[in-house]
C-alpha cells in the first residue's frame, strides 16, 4: 500500500506542477492577480505531494519492504538504520526522488518566504521551478520508478554497496543536491527576469540568499565527498579530478562567479546580462553534473552501474533547459541595459576579473572532462584526461585570481586606486615573501619543490590581505577601543562573511600545497613486531586479529602503534572488512591527526608467510583542507544572516517602480 | 569611460583569459593525455616504452602471483594478453576474471609497469573501455556484464 501511495502522490505532484507551470505564467502576462497567486498554494501542494512520495520510499527502506524492487536491490535487514535511510539516495531512482524532493523544498521556501517579492516575478519564478519539476518527475515516472514492485518478494535484499555505508557519504548526496538544486532558484529568477525584461538591484538582492544557500551546501557537499574519498578509498588522496568530482566542481566554480557578479548587480546596477548568463550556466552545469554521473558516458573512478536510456533523457532535458534558456537570453539580453560605468581598476573590475577567471577555469575543467567523449565520438582513440592536465591548466588560472582576491576588496567602486591598495597591502607582501622564503629554506632550498614556496606564499598573501581589509574597515588600532568595538558591531554580516570565506580559502590553499608537496608514502610487507619510519614517526605493527564481527561484516583488524622519540603517540586500528551482503571487501584506513598532518595507515593482504602488505602515509596539512572548507561554509552562512536580506531592503525603490511603469 | 570602452575592456579581458587558457590547454594536452589500449592494441600498434597509457581488460585467471608487496598478473582481452607488474596494495575489487584498468608504462622487455590500478566502486561495474574492447574483439558475453 505504502509504495503505491508514494507512486500516486508523485503522479499527483506532476499534475500540480503542470498547473503551477502554466496558470501563474499566463496570469503574470495578463496581469491577473488571482492566476498569479495560484503559484504559492501550488508550490505548497507540490512539495507536500513529493514529500509524501519521498516519505513513502523512506518508509519502505526503514521497514525493509523487499516487495519493492528498489529496496530489494539496495537494502538489507542487517544494515544499521542510518544506512537504511541513506540507502534511499544511494541508488539512482531514490537519488532522483531526493532531487525532486529538494526542488519542491526550495519552491515551497520561495512561496513561504517570498512575501516581499513582486507578484509577477514570484509567479514566473515558481512557474519555471514547476517546469523543472515536470521534467524530473517525468524522468522518474518514465525511466526510473523507485516504487516498482517485485513479485515474489525475496527473503532479504542485496544490500548497499559497503563503500557507501559511511556517515560521510550518508550526507554527501543530500548536501550536493541542496547545492545543485539550489542553483535552480537563481536560474528560475533569471528566466523570470528575462521574461520581464528587468534586472535591478532588488532582483539581485532577492536571488542572493538562494544562491548563497546553494553555494554553502555545494561547498559542504564537495568537502564531504572529498573527505570520504580521503579516508575510505585507502590511497590517501582527497581529489582525483575524476569526472564525477568535476561534475560537482564545475557548478561550484560557476556558482562562485555568480555570487560575485550578483554583488555588482546589487551595488552598481551593472553586469546584468552577464549575471543572468551565469545563472543559466550554473544550473546547466548542475544538470550536466547529474547527466555525467547518471548516464555512465564517462568512465570514472567511481562510476556506478547505469543505464544509457536514462542518460538520453537527462541529455534531452539538458538540451531543452540550456538551449531554451540561452535562446531566450539571446532575444532578451539586449533589453538589460547596464547602469553604472566603471574603470578597469575598480571593485567592479576586480570582481569581473574574478568572474572571467572562474568561468575560464570552469571551461577548462569542462573541456578536460568531456574531451574523452569527443575523441571517442570522432574515433580518435580512447583517452583519459587525468590530474596532470587539470593541474597544469586549471591551477595557473587560479593564481592571478587569488592575487586579485586580496587587492579587489581594497579598491573603491567605480574607480579604484591600485597604488593606494597595494601600499596598504605592504604587510601582506612582506608576509608573502617571508613565508615563501621560509618554506623554501625549510624544504631544502633548491632541492625542494619551488612551487610549494609559491603556494604557501600565495596563501599568506590572501590570508593577510583579507585580514588587512577587515582591519581597515573596523579601523583597528587607528581609533579608540570603544569605537573599534562599535565598528565591529556595525560592520555588515556580509562583510564578515567575505573575510571568513576568503581566509578559509587561504587555509585550503595551504592544505593543498602542503599535502601535494610533502606527502610521503611507504609500501612494504610488515611482520608483527616490525617497525617502519614514516616522517619522523616509528610505526610498529603489533599484531593482527581476524574475524572481528561488525553489524554486517567481519573484519581483519591490525594494531599499529606510532611512536615519536620513544614516546607513544597513537594506537591505530586499520581494518580490512568483508561485508556479507553484498559480499565485498573494503579497506578502512586508520588516521591519526594532530591538525598539522595526518598519519595514515592501511592494512592490505597477507603475504602468506605471516606478513601483511601495509601502506603508511604521512599527509602533511591535509586537515587544513577540510578545516578551511568548513570555515568557507561558515563564512557563507554568516553572510546569509545579513540583515539586508530580511529588513525592508528587498523592496524596489519608488524611483525604479516609477521607471518601470513608464517603460 | 564610455559604455563602448567598457564593452571593449570586457571583450579584451575575456579574450585574454581564453587565450591564456587555450595556450595552457595546448601545451598540456599532449603531455598529459593518456590513451587507452587493450593488449591486442599493443600488439597491433607497437606502443613503445616510456609512453604512459592505460591498459584495460580482464585479469587472466590463474595469472596473479604475489611476491610481498609486488604483484604480477596478466591482463587479457581474450585475444592477446600482457604481463603486468605492480607494487602496492591492490584495490579491494581486484579479482581474477574481472575487469581492470591499469595505468603505467611498458619497459623494454614488454612488461607493463603499472603505477596505478584503478578501483571501481561497484562490483557490477565493468569499465566501459573494457566492455567496448571485448565487444570489438567479439569476446563479449552478456554474463560478463552481470558479473
Amino acid at each position: 500500500m505504502i509504495p503505491e501511495t508514494g507512486h500516486f502522490a508523485l503522479i499527483l505532484a506532476l499534475m500540480v506542477a503542470l498547473v503551477q507551470a502554466t496558470v501563474p505564467m499566463i496570469g503574470a502576462s495578463r496581469g491577473d492577480r488571482a492566476w498569479m497567486d495560484l503559484a504559492r498554494p501550488a508550490a505548497f501542494a507540490q512539495f507536500a505531494l513529493v514529500a509524501i512520495a519521498f516519505g513513502a520510499l523512506v518508509t519502505c527502506y526503514v521497514t525493509s519492504d523487499f516487495s519493492v524492487l528498489n529496496v530489494a536491490q539496495n537494502s538489507h535487514t542487517d544494515k544499521p538504520l542510518l544506512y537504511k535511510v541513506s540507502g534511499v539516495w544511494g541508488n539512482h531512482e531514490g537519488s532522483m526522488l531526493l532531487w525532486v524532493f529538494i526542488l519542491g523544498l526550495y519552491g515551497m521556501a520561495v512561496a513561504a518566504a517570498g512575501g516581499n517579492l513582486p507578484p509577477a516575478l514570484r509567479a514566473r519564478a515558481l512557474a519555471i521551478q514547476a517546469m523543472i519539476a515536470i521534467g524530473f518527475i517525468l524522468f522518474i515516472l518514465l525511466t526510473s520508478n523507485p516504487f516498482a514492485r517485485l513479485d515474489p518478494a525475496p527473503f532479504n535484499g542485496n544490500g548497499l554497496n559497503p563503500l557507501l555505508q559511511d556517515p560521510g557519504l550518508a550526507f554527501h548526496p543530500p548536501m550536493l543536491y541542496l547545492g545543485y538544486v539550489g542553483f535552480s532558484m537563481a536560474f528560475s529568477f533569471a528566466i523570470a527576469a528575462l521574461i520581464e525584461g528587468r534586472v535591478d538591484a532588488a532582483w539581485a538582492r532577492w536571488v542572493r540568499p538562494w544562491s548563497l544557500l546553494a553555494w554553502c551546501s555545494l561547498t559542504l557537499g564537495i568537502g564531504l565527498g572529498s573527505w570520504w574519498a580521503y579516508y575510505t578509498l585507502g590511497w590517501g588522496g582527497w581529489w582525483y579530478w575524476d569526472p564525477v568530482e568535476n561534475a560537482s566542481f564545475m557548478p561550484w566554480l560557476a556558482g562562485t562567479a555568480l555570487l560575485h557578479s550578483s554583488i555588482v548587480v546589487e551595488k552598481r546596477d551593472t553586469l546584468k546580462a552577464w549575471t543572468i548568463l551565469l545563472a543559466i550556466i550554473t544550473f546547466s552545469l548542475s544538470l550536466l553534473g547529474t547527466f555525467l554521473v547518471r548516464s555512465g558516458v564517462l568512465t570514472s573512478v567511481h562510476s556506478f552501474a547505469s543505464d544509457p536510456a536514462r542518460g538520453v533523457f537527462v541529455l534531452a532535458l539538458l538540451v531543452v533547459v540550456t538551449g531554451g534558456s540561452l535562446t531566450l537570453f539571446a532575444f532578451r539580453a539586449s533589453a538589460l541595459k547596464g547602469g553604472g560605468l566603471f574603470a578597469p581598476i575598480s571593485r567592479e573590475g576586480s570582481l569581473l576579473l574574478n568572474n572571467v577567471l572562474m568561468s575560464t577555469g570552469a571551461g577548462t575543467v569542462l573541456l578536460g572532462t568531456l574531451y574523452p567523449l569527443f575523441t571517442d565520438a570522432l574515433n580518435l582513440g580512447k583517452v583519459s584526461v587525468g590530474p596532470p592536465f587539470f593541474n597544469s591548466v586549471f591551477l595557473p588560472l587560479m593564481v592571478p585570481m587569488v592575487v586579485t582576491m586580496a587587492i579587489g576588496p581594497l579598491l573603491q567602486w567605480k574607480r579604484g586606486d591600485l597604488a593606494g591598495a597595494l601600499s596598504r597591502l605592504k604587510v601582506a607582501f612582506a608576509a608573502t615573501v617571508a613565508v615563501a622564503v621560509a618554506t623554501w629554506l625549510l624544504a631544502g632550498g633548491a632541492a625542494g619543490p619551488l612551487w610549494a614556496a609559491g603556494g604557501l606564499g600565495l596563501a599568506a598573501w590572501l590570508f593577510v590581505g583579507t585580514l588587512i581589509e577587515w582591519a581597515e574597515r573596523v579601523r583597528l588600532g587607528r581609533c579608540s577601543f570603544g569605537e573599534f568595538l562599535q565598528r565591529c558591531r556595525h560592520l555588515p554580516r556580509s562583510a564578515y562573511g567575505m573575510t571568513i570565506t576568503h581566509a578559509g580559502l587561504a587555509l585550503v590553499i595551504v592544505g593543498i600545497t602542503g599535502s601535494t608537496a610533502w606527502k610521503t608514502e611507504h609500501i612494504q610487507v610488515m611482520h608483527p613486531g616490525q617497525t617502519v619510519d614514516v616522517a619522523g614517526y616509528q610505526v610498529t605493527l603489533d599484531g593482527t586479529q581476524d574475524n572481528i564481527p561488525g553489524p554486517n561484516y567481519t573484519a581483519l583488524r591490525a594494531t599499529f602503534t606510532a611512536r615519536k622519540d620513544g614516546k607513544l603517540i597513537a594506537v591505530m586500528n586499520p581494518e580490512k572488512r568483508q561485508y556479507t551482503m553484498p559480499p565485498r571487501p573494503t579497506t578502512d584506513a586508520a588516521i591519526h591527526t594532530n591538525l598539522i598532518g595526518d598519519l595514515y595507515v592501511v592494512i592490505g593482504d597477507p603475504d602468506g608467510a605471516g606478513g601483511f602488505v601495509t601502506r603508511l602515509y604521512y599527509n602533511p596539512l591535509v586537515p587544513w583542507i577540510f578545516l578551511g572548507t568548513v570555515i568557507m561554509v561558515g563564512g557563507g552562512l554568516v553572510s546569509l544572516t545579513d540583515r539586508r536580506y530580511r529588513v525592508g531592503a528587498p523592496l524596489r525603490t519608488a524611483r525604479a517602480v516609477a521607471a518601470a511603469a513608464r517603460a | 569611460m564610455t559604455r563602448k570602452q567598457r564593452r571593449l575592456y570586457f571583450v579584451l579581458l575575456g579574450m585574454l583569459a581564453l587565450g591564456a587558457a587555450t595556450a595552457l590547454v595546448l601545451t598540456a594536452i599532449n603531455d598529459t593525455l593518456v590513451y587507452f589500449y587493450t593488449p591486442a592494441d599493443i600488439q597491433a600498434k607497437h606502443v613503445g616504452p616510456n609512453r604512459r597509457f592505460r591498459l584495460g581488460g580482464l585479469v587472466e585467471k590463474g595469472s596473479v602471483v604475489k611476491k610481498g608487496e609486488t604483484v604480477d598478473f596478466k591482463v587479457t582481452d581474450l585475444t592477446a594478453s600482457l604481463a603486468v607488474t605492480y607494487t602496492g596494495v591492490l584495490p579491494d575489487l581486484f579479482r581474477e576474471g574481472q575487469g581492470v584498468v591499469a595505468e603505467g608504462k611498458l619497459d623494454g622487455q614488454g612488461m607493463f609497469h603499472a603505477s596505478e590500478v584503478l578501483a571501481k566502486h561497484d562490483e557490477k561495474y565493468m569499465p566501459k573501455e573494457v566492455s567496448d574492447a571485448l565487444k570489438k574483439s567479439g569476446q563479449w558475453r552478456e554474463e560478463n556484464a552481470s558479473k
